[in-house]
């Protein structure tokens, strides 16, 4: 895999060439289908929180070299209103499944790190990672 | 002896002429013309260092005449690739014979010195000359020694990666003791890491048997911790969007409080005292079932 | 891209398709509410085996068809799904709670033939 991927993301259908570009790289650096799977998932969340909130925005995927090990980092950047409450948005709505929310916990949960920065009227960053077993 | 008038007598010219890759020309020439006797120097001084020694003497020299070979092909082409194959497949199949990763660097370090051994010799008149030709032979020497004890490496891991990966399987076998009916007994510890496994073991499992039910027993499960907890419930949930019903049993007093604890609505769950009351739920939910499709057909 | 609803008896199967984009979702909850309701089916059997991914909105929009096909007096099945998609949906929180699941369409029939008696 040479560089990054970036996806932009501007409709509901770059949401599903997204996740599908990310199960590519996942598969490439080596992750089991499994966690093909969940990253694949992730990034449509990441995506479609885009679409929902900011309209347009990028998605970019990439191989990240951590301390003995290697994995996937997914950044979804955007310029639209920014989070008011991140700690709410980042609240687990656990049970409330398919709810209206950031669907951002359940992001959390399916990836191993997760950073996010907002700024009210700049925009938000999600950045993810995820390391191979 | 390497008097001054040896090294002065060097013609200035041939310096510039001289590019490494033309070094390496001439060295890869020796050794090739010399391949039979520094080879057999090779596989003596593995004896002698008491290398190897899981492998027969005919099978040391098939091995030290492939390396040797690869070896001086690296020299010559620069190119690693078909060394770091070869010292891949080499260690598939050493591995399993118990060869240790000192053995395998020593041997390719024991190689290069008899090499290096035999330059000296050779250019021990012209001191120059051999500064230049070991300045070219090192770094490619060091670069193959390299690649092999990492390839070497690499393949242990894997094999160790895919041992640890049966002997993980093994302990949390998921078991068909009928027609539609899974068992998954769970015993020991379970971290995170094993609390995923299973659960993806289990998943296949339900796909590949076309299970309808499921019993869970963590009779041998002794503590369970939030994370864990949360699992098994994640592995219930994910068992029922397959299709399948999951009975958990042997759930002890402590484990019910954690769930409690948690939030875990266990009337969500269905759970049965012991594996065998479980087995008897299982076998009644699915008789129904049978029954009522064997009316049909 | 189009969903196929196939007419069988008194069912209606829907088949999706890998790759379906929000508004192909939101087209086909409209399209099978209706066939439901023009063919007076009993039960719509959604099977999602060819998803390989499930995420928050999918599933959303599974469990909006469920609700408005039983309010239409109809029930439900979702089939096919994936190991590895049902793994990714219980860590979103996602388990289509009240929604009947089976195994693949094959399951899903035999559940559907067995609650309505209904031989084909």
């Amino acid at each position: 895999m040479v560089g990054e991927i970036r996806v932009a993301i501007n409709s509901d259908q770059d949401i599903v060439s997204a996740r599908q570009k990310g199960r590519v790289v996942a598969n490439e650096l080596g992750f089991s289908s499994g966690d093909a799977t969940l990253i694949a998932t992730a990034i449509s969340e990441l995506a479609r929180n885009i679409v929902s909130y900011a309209r347009k925005g990028l998605i970019t995927i990439k191989k990240v070299n951590g301390h003995n090990r290697e994995g996937i980092a997914v950044i979804a950047a955007d310029e639209g209103p920014g989070i008011p409450d991140i700690r709410q948005a980042l609240r687990d709505g656990f049970s409330t499944s398919g709810s209206l929310g950031l669907g951002l916990p359940g992001v959390r949960r399916l990836m191993d790190e997760f950073e996010i920065t907002s700024q009210l009227g700049k925009g938000t960053t999600v950045a993810v990672k995820k390391w191979r077993q | 002896m390497i008097s001054k008038r040896d090294v002065a007598s060097v013609p200035p010219e041939s310096k510039r002429n001289e590019e490494p890759s033309e070094l390496l020309r001439e060295l890869v020439a020796h050794l090739r013309q010399n391949r039979t006797q520094l080879r057999e120097e090779w596989v003596v001084r593995i004896s002698e260092t008491r290398l190897l020694t899981a492998m027969t003497k005919e099978e040391i020299f098939a091995e030290a005449t492939s390396v040797y070979d690869s070896y001086v092909e690296a020299l010559e082409t620069e190119a690693f690739e078909a060394l770091q194959a070869y010292a891949r497949n080499l260690s598939e199949r050493i591995i399993p014979r118990g060869v240790e990763t000192h053995e395998v660097v020593g041997i390719v370090l024991l190689l290069r010195d008899v090499l290096a051994r035999s330059l000296f010799a050779k250019y021990q008149n012209d001191f120059k000359k051999l500064n230049r030709i070991l300045d070219a032979y090192e770094p490619a020497a060091n670069r193959i020694a390299n690649t092999v004890a990492v390839g070497f490496v690499q393949e242990r891991e894997r094999v160790i990666r895919q041992q640890q990966e049966a002997i993980r399987e093994l302990s949390t076998p998921v078991l068909q003791v009928r027609e539609r009916l899974l068992i998954l007994p769970i015993i020991g510890v379970i971290d995170p890491q094993r609390a995923r496994q299973l659960t993806e073991q289990l998943l296949r499992g339900i796909r590949t048997n076309r299970a309808k039910v499921v019993v869970i027993d963590i009779t041998g499960v002794a503590a369970m911790d939030v994370t864990v907890a949360n699992h098994l419930v994640q592995t219930v949930e994910a068992s029922r969007l397959l299709g399948a019903t999951v009975i958990v049993t042997g759930l002890s007093p402590e484990i019910a409080q954690t769930l409690v604890t948690i939030g875990v609505d266990l009337g969500k769950m269905n759970t049965v005292g012991d594996l065998q009351g479980g087995i008897e739920q299982a076998e009644r939910l699915l008789g129904y079932k049978v029954a009522t499709l064997a009316e049909q057909s | 891209m189009e969903v196929p609803i196939l007419k069988q008896g008194a069912f209606l199967i829907a088949t999706f398709q890998a790759a379906l984009s929000d508004a192909d979702l939101n087209q086909l909850r409209m399209g099978l509410v209706q066939q439901v309701v023009k063919f007076r089916s009993r039960a719509v059997i959604v099977d999602v085996t060819a998803m390989d991914v499930m995420d928050s909105f999918a599933s959303r929009t599974l469990r909006e068809i469920a609700h408005m096909i039983r309010l239409r007096g109809a029930e439900t099945v979702i089939v096919g799904i994936q190991p590895e998609v049902a793994f990714a949906m219980v860590q979103l929180g996602l388990t289509l709670e009240g929604v009947a699941t089976a195994l693949d369409l094959e399951e899903g029939l035999a559940y559907l033939n067995e609650k309505f008696k209904v031989t084909n």
